[in-house]
């Protein structure tokens, strides 16, 4: 097979609004060595790595654990079993998850929060390493969290494009290869077209600078499940959000081989008196991605956003009843920590049992990944909903 | 519009009335119903029909023969065997094409020109029964021909929204189920296409297709960046696609076109005519992997045109597309002139001929049948031919 010429008048970054070709600062143009994989990477930068990235975290039978909270939302978790929030007792919850034996089997990924990339287990060893010999690969926050939108109606928009690439790049030295971005769209609020534009250039801007240096970026423009709206109308705001989403991603040049989706799933309004068996999120959810997502985005990770830890994971199972074109699985905060919090107490003679919960639950997802989970013999707390009004992180 | 209007769920279909639905507070699971999105689509009567039709032209083993030349493209065919062009020797030439015996066993669609649509065979048999006796829908060109944007270095736009919604119902009662308008995209190795072009074609598919599926006839999207001369590389090709993809599917998402009931039929990525012809598993890694960065999997199908491969290449490089799935969509054909171009030569106008051309063109179409399946074996009934290019006619006004 012949080798893949990278000429210079490839022009990647080319712009085609008469911009001539840019010989963006990448010297050496011999060909490549043909590759056995589809695609032809660019000369230089991190797409190789970036793809791998993607499709170890969208492995068959596993999901991510997003423990992102920043500082005060994990006070929010830490107050809830009666514990005070400062910075011994993150390390002690944080350590409890990053410790769990066997989580690597249900969990290719984790998302932390910038104190918990830099913090240490009470042993002195790095929280990243204990993710990294446990089969788990870190992942880090960078976004800076929402603000009102000014024009808008009262909704508001996802900060942190500042200083981001060195920020980045310092979180890949420090061990993290993927990022998160979390913006949200409020249907009860319009959304508005500005939002909606917001929100996805925000995240096309950002997936842009994370390839740039290393990180495989998750996209997550949250559709929020407050309302009182019906499924329909959560299915045509999400073409929506997703439409523009793809877009601006292409504008940016990001690769969509190298990206994890963090949708939420197309459900009804958590106020709407209609509800929806797991059949029908499976069957709205899928027609939205097959009507938005293009096959090269090799994992799609649903967010639970205040559904029950079982809900969510018999939708997740609903929807892996068939093949997918891409892997479909889930990055649930909420709905993997709640029954490990209730367990844990703060105790240290809990600490067993907190991590076998963790386990339980990881392990039920990875079933519904696998489409083989049955909700027989969960327990009644896993099946309390934890929806919460107007919910900030 | 209210959230609350659209909350009543609209299920068709399945005799679950909306009364029913909107009073319970248990959900009855409903299995096989449709599942609406926008308006356009709740309230086109058409929105199951379009998504049949498409899944049927898509269908495994299957392509469209395309066969809607202008009379005055037409014409330079015709004229390549010697033959005048009249509108007996346009009926003849259709003739022979729609009436091979066998042509339904690969053929799922075709695509006319307007005049073919309403004509008879010399018997006096119309067309459109042929076709449908052989299990092949009848497709019509719709656009009006390409047109220079001033200001630009040769670059186009295509005409025919206006009264397009009325030309579609006249369509439609005729017998034509899907539609096709060619946006045209010239690339190279700096500045084009502009994003003028890029814009203004995009925008021309989105209307277009809008109103085809309003008015019952599914959309055959394409956006074709076009084989031309020049060095430019493969991966410009593949960029560049991708781009005016994106445009497309942007637009198409805005005008809530369903894409379930749509047909795309893109270029394969090819380099310049500078450039030395790619091996066909070249061409199919990166055509595979544009289609994957850009169609999402709810479009049933994509139809490849041949733009100006030989005969040979076009099935060998859909063969090889084959060997990059499983996709979400079928890999499949549109092909002009990668079928008729030696079915003509081989008739050049002569009755002792007709039985040898159709044969010629079935084969072809077998040939390209089996490579959609991936079971192409060869030899090729049209071996070692040369590229067949076509220069971009402009100033149409669907003549």
């Amino acid at each position: 097979m012949a080798a893949v010429a990278m000429s210079a008048g490839m022009a990647l970054k080319s712009s085609f609004c008469g911009a001539a070709v840019q010989q963006s600062g990448a010297t050496a143009v011999a060909a490549k060595p043909q590759r056995v994989a589809m695609f032809a990477v660019r000369a230089g930068g991190y797409d190789e790595e970036l793809v791998k990235t993607a499709k170890t975290i969208a492995s068959p039978g596993r999901g991510i654990l997003a423990i992102d909270e920043s500082n005060a939302t994990c006070g929010k978790r830490l107050a809830s079993i009666g514990l005070e929030n400062n910075e011994v007792n993150r390390q002690a919850y944080r350590q409890l998850l990053c410790t769990t034996p066997g989580l690597g089997e249900y969990i290719s990924g984790a998302i932390m929060f910038e104190e918990t990339l830099y913090q240490s287990t009470s042993d002195g060893k790095l929280m990243v390493d204990c993710l990294k010999e446990g089969g788990i690969l870190p992942g880090i926050k960078v976004d800076k969290g929402l603000v009102p939108l000014p024009g808008s109606n009262d909704e508001s928009w996802c900060q942190g494009l500042d200083g981001l690439a060195s920020r980045t790049a310092a979180y890949y030295k420090q061990g993290a290869r993927f990022a998160k971005w979390r913006t949200v769209v409020s249907i009860p609020n319009g959304p508005s077209d500005l939002a909606i534009t917001e929100a996805a250039w925000g995240l096309a801007r950002y997936a842009a600078i994370c390839q740039d240096t290393g990180l495989v970026p998750i996209v997550e423009p949250e559709v929020l499940l407050d309302g009182s709206h019906g499924i329909d109308r959560t299915l045509e705001v999400a073409e929506k959000v997703w439409s523009k989403v793809f877009y601006f991603l292409a504008e940016n040049n990001v690769m969509f081989e190298g990206i994890l989706l963090k949708p939420s799933m197309v459900t009804p309004g958590a106020e709407c008196p209609e509800r929806a068996t797991p059949e029908q999120v499976a069957e709205y959810t899928l027609r939205m991605l097959k009507r938005r997502v293009p096959p090269a985005v090799p994992g799609i990770m649903f967010l639970s956003g205040g559904q029950s830890e079982v809900e969510a994971t018999l939708n997740l199972n609903a929807m892996n009843q068939s093949p997918n074109p891409w892997h479909v699985s889930f990055s649930y905060a909420r709905a993997l920590q709640n029954s490990v919090l209730k367990t844990w107490k703060g105790q240290p003679e809990n600490l067993e049992a907190a991590k076998k919960a963790l386990l339980v639950r990881a392990k039920a997802n990875s079933l519904a990944q696998l489409g083989k989970y049955s909700a027989e013999g969960e327990a009644k707390e896993a099946k309390e909903g934890m929806f919460v009004k107007g919910y900030t992180y | 519009m209210a959230a609350v209007a659209l909350s009543k769920s609209v299920f068709l279909g399945t005799g679950v009335a909306e009364s029913t639905m909107f009073k319970s507070t248990s959900v009855v699971p409903v299995r096989g119903h449709i599942v609406m999105t926008s308006n356009f689509e709740k309230t086109n009567r058409y929105a199951d029909e379009l998504k049949q039709t498409a899944a049927f032209i898509s269908a495994p083993g299957k392509g469209i023969l395309a066969s809607d030349e202008s009379n005055a493209t037409t014409g330079k065919r015709l004229a390549t065997v010697g033959m005048d062009n009249t509108v007996e020797n346009r009926q003849a030439w259709r003739e022979l094409l729609y009436s091979a015996p066998g042509l339904g066993n690969y053929i799922s669609g075709t695509i006319m020109f307007d005049e073919t649509l309403f004509q008879d065979s010399r018997a006096g048999v119309p067309f459109v029964d042929i076709l449908k006796k052989q299990g092949i829908l009848p497709g019509i060109k719709v656009d009006t021909g390409l047109q220079p944007i001033d200001g630009t270095d040769g670059e186009t736009a295509t005409q025919g929204l206006d009264g397009l919604a009325e030309r579609c119902q006249k369509y439609y009662q005729q017998g034509a189920r899907f539609a096709k308008w060619r946006a045209v995209l010239r690339v190279d190795n700096e500045v084009l296409p502009s994003s003028t072009a890029i814009l203004e074609n995009a925008h021309g598919l989105a209307r277009y297709a809008q109103i085809c599926q309003a008015n019952g006839l599914v959309p055959i999207v394409e956006p074709e960046v076009t084989l031309g001369e020049g060095d430019y590389s493969i991966e410009r090709t593949a960029y560049i696609s991708e781009k005016v993809n994106s445009h497309v599917f942007r637009l198409l998402n805005e005008y809530n076109v369903i894409l379930e009931g749509i047909l795309l039929k893109p270029n394969m990525i090819l380099p310049g005519l500078d450039v030395p012809t790619p091996a066909p598993e070249e061409v199919a890694r990166y055509t595979v992997r544009t289609m994957l960065r850009s169609v999402p999997g709810a479009v049933p199908g994509i139809h490849f045109l041949s733009g100006g491969m030989s005969e040979e290449e076009a099935t060998l490089n859909l063969q090889a597309l084959q060997a990059f799935g499983p996709t979400p969509w079928s890999l499949t054909f549109s092909y002009g002139r990668a079928l008729q171009s030696s079915t003509l030569k081989t008739w050049s106008g002569k009755e002792e001929n007709w039985d040898a051309a159709q044969e010629r063109l079935v084969a072809l179409a077998k040939a390209n049948s089996e490579a959609q399946l991936g079971k192409y074996k060869g030899p090729h009934p049209s071996p070692g031919g040369e590229r067949i290019l076509q220069a971009l006619r402009l100033g149409g006004a669907g003549k």
